[in-house]
């Protein structure tokens, strides 16, 4: 059996789904962090399967420009993360609550 | 030649000789403030300027009189609030009745404000004290100088507030708290009824203007239609809170509590005169065709001027009958006010039916001289005999004071009427005009005068005459001359004011071209009236003989009061109207004001306010829940919306 778009699609969409989760559910910044990339992850591979499965190399051009883009911004949110965790000594979402009222 | 030649001036600067009314009512507020704010610590400077304030604006009164005698002008008015169909104007009037009051307010109120040198001499609130007493001046020129109703009403106030100040002057002592408020909170029932008078007046004439209004007055006397009773019973009204009839005549013996200078000059010759004076100057109001609106048509047929006379009437003889079981020469005294007050209403509502109120008016003037000289006298007495206001205390008055003696027995005999005093000259106008409208009115106006003189008397043998009953009048001495002087210049007018052309000055006004008495003043009323002459000086000399047989051979206690017995008791308690008042009104009016209280607490603040406000805030405080301010739980919420909405779409 060769594997079909939809075979593709449920990765994609268990893929998101783990992301989601990990979003949602986890305290620790760090893996709220891992959680998002998965999530962009799973776009890219949805993305891929259309490409794909149309015969278009539109989607995997736009899967390139992701990648960077979230190249550029792992680096961005990582140094603001570093910066934050020498600044308060945490990563956790709970003490970091200071512009709360 | 020489009236031509000020005219003539008056033209070129643009100024007019009648805007000194301006100065006269402006320079006593002056006086009052400038001396409250800048030298309240300057008994002398204080007193100083104040009694001078006074004193000028009695000289440019005595001018402007002299100018103007009779003649009606205006001074320049300025607009004060032009609103929509209303221009309200400050505006003064002069004519015969304003500049023979501002003579009266100014002069009496010149020499009450220099008896109160020596008698409030030891308080140590003396600047406030004056600077008060120029308030009331300033308000009460204001009423008197006022050329529309919503300019008196507005001081008309004033002189209720300055009133207040007055009598709770010694605010410490609780009776004399108590009185001001009673006096303030009688006067405003009064002044409603006014203030809806005014409304009445100004939403049928459309206008407020006295002169305005006597003028559509005399073009259609039936210009108020059926409301004509009914607006002029409300005006009357003012008029019975200040000048206190009954029913609301009971603040005006509480209001004794204050200084005696202030009973003087505002509870017996200037506050409570006011009433008479404004109905005489909406006189017109009472003249016009009587009608009623369909509710009262019971009232077809009376006019508001009789039921005016009648109320007048009975508060004369009411408060005469009370004066005669009364041991506080105070309350004596002010008893007799009510009376006399009454006798001037009644006389008004019954010179309503020839048009002319003149008799009233005079009976005003001559009263205010020698009951602000009685009260003045009465102050020179409690002085002399620290404090003691009790007759039955006093006695042998006559030799340790004599000027006050000889003045106070002249008050005396003007106030009882014995010719050839002022009193006896007004009371015979009124009795004369009670005689020509109404048999009935003209036996209470003579039963008031043979009491009048039988309490008066009594006053004088009790106090003046006999041995002295008690420590006080023991060692009385004769008060100060800033005190006795006063005394001797009011007892000028009292003596001589019969001389002057008074009545026909006043009735000029009422009937321009009116012919006059003429002839002999002196003897006059005997000669156009002879009956209500006779009949006046027959109640004199009837009251003095029956006072002189019970009180002549000076007794130690009262012998009326064995005599009279239960009815005694009940003079003495003043017909227990103010306990009437206590057991009616007063639970009566806290019945209203506890539900009043209980609206505004439950339901305008508690639900209206407090309900508003509650659910705003339960609102808000579980609304503030959803916003957690954690990013996961809006990205939760955001997918779970972004699910239910696939999912709505896909159906």
């Amino acid at each position: 059996m060769t594997p079909g778009l939809h075979h593709y699609l449920i990765v994609s969409a268990l893929l998101f789904s783990l992301g989601l989760l990990g979003v949602v559910a986890r305290r620790n910044l760090f893996v709220i962090f891992m959680g998002l990339e998965l999530m962009l992850n799973a776009a890219n591979l949805a993305l891929v399967a259309f490409s794909r499965y149309h015969n278009n190399l539109n989607g995997q051009v736009m899967v390139f420009f992701i990648i960077t883009v979230a190249a550029a911004e792992v680096a961005v949110g990582l140094a603001l993360l570093v910066a934050l965790y020498r600044k308060r000594q945490t990563a956790h979402v709970e003490d970091l609550t200071s512009l709360k009222l | 030649m020489e009236h031509a030649a000020v005219a003539q001036h008056a033209v070129e600067s643009g100024t007019k000789i009648q805007d000194l009314a301006w100065a006269i009512l402006i320079l006593p507020l002056v006086m009052a403030f400038g001396t409250a704010v800048l030298t309240p610590k300057n008994r002398t400077i204080s007193a100083a300027f104040n009694i001078s304030g006074v004193v000028v604006a009695f000289l440019l009164s005595f001018t402007l009189f002299c100018v103007y005698g009779g003649q009606s002008v205006d001074a320049t008015p300025f607009h004060w609030l032009p609103v929509a169909g209303l221009d309200a104007e400050m505006g003064l009037h002069l004519d015969a009745l304003s500049t023979l009051m501002l003579m009266v307010v100014t002069g009496v109120g010149s020499l009450v404000m220099i008896y109160s040198i020596g008698y409030m001499h030891e308080d140590r609130s003396y600047t406030r004290f004056f600077s008060t007493l120029s308030l009331f001046v300033f308000s009460m020129l204001g009423i008197v100088l006022a050329n529309n109703l919503l300019m008196l009403f507005v001081f008309w106030e004033l002189v209720g507030v300055s009133s207040y100040l007055l009598i709770g002057f010694w605010y410490e002592k609780p009776s004399a708290g108590d009185a001001s408020k009673k006096a303030f909170l009688t006067n405003r029932i009064g002044d409603f009824g006014f203030m809806l008078g005014i409304l009445a007046i100004w939403s049928l004439a459309g206008t407020l203007d006295i002169a305005d209004l006597k003028a559509k007055f005399v073009a259609n006397p039936a210009l108020l239609g059926p409301w004509a009773g009914l607006a002029g019973l409300l005006i009357f009204m003012g008029a019975m809170g200040k000048s206190a009839q009954f029913p609301l005549h009971v603040w005006l013996p509480d209001a004794m509590e204050g200084p005696t200078p202030v009973s003087a000059l505002i509870h017996a010759a200037t506050m409570v005169a006011a009433g008479v004076y404004m109905l005489c100057r909406v006189f017109f109001l009472y003249t016009a065709t009587p009608g009623w609106p369909a509710a009262l048509g019971f009232l077809d047929g009376i006019s508001a001027a009789s039921i005016i006379s009648c109320i007048g009437g009975f508060t004369a003889l009411f408060a005469a009958v009370i004066a005669v079981q009364q041991d506080d020469i105070k309350r004596i005294l002010a008893y007799s006010t009510l009376s006399q007050l009454g006798l001037m209403v009644m006389a008004v509502g019954l010179g309503a039916k020839t048009g002319d109120a003149s008799a009233s008016m005079y009976h005003l003037v001559t009263h205010a001289g020698f009951k602000a000289m009685l009260f003045l006298g009465a102050g020179s007495v409690i002085h002399a005999c620290h404090h003691e206001q009790d007759i039955w205390k006093m006695g042998g008055l006559r030799s340790k004071m004599p000027k006050t003696f000889w003045t106070f027995a002249l008050g005396t005999a003007a106030l009882a009427g014995l010719p050839p005093f002022s009193g006896f000259y007004s009371k015979d106008e009124i009795l004369a005009v009670a005689l020509e409208a109404n048999p009935i009115f003209f036996g209470v106006g003579v039963l008031v005068t043979v009491l009048t003189t039988f309490y008066m008397s009594r006053l004088v043998l009790v106090a003046f005459f006999g041995k002295p009953r008690g420590e006080g009048a023991d060692h009385a001495h004769e008060s100060p001359s800033s005190m006795t002087l006063p005394l001797l210049v009011l007892a000028v007018p009292s003596a001589f004011i019969a001389w002057l052309p008074l009545g026909e000055f006043l009735s000029g006004h009422f009937k321009p071209g009116h012919a006059t008495h003429g002839g002999d003043i002196l003897f006059g009323p005997f000669n156009h009236n002879p009956i209500a002459a006779v009949f006046g000086l027959g109640a004199v000399l009837f009251g003095f003989s029956l006072a002189y047989s019970l009180y002549g051979k000076a007794p130690a206690q009262d012998p009326l009061s064995a005599k009279l017995g239960l009815l005694s008791q009940a003079m003495r308690n003043r017909f227990y109207i103010d306990e009437i008042y206590d057991g009616i009104v007063v639970p009566l009016h806290n019945l209203l004001s506890q539900i009043a209280d209980a609206i505004d607490r439950w339901l305008i603040a508690g639900i209206a306010v407090r309900g508003l406000s509650g659910v705003v805030e339960i609102a808000g405080r579980a609304l503030r829940l959803v916003q957690t301010g954690s990013i996961q739980t809006y990205a939760f919420l955001f997918t779970a919306g972004v699910l239910l909405i696939v999912l709505l779409a896909l159906k």
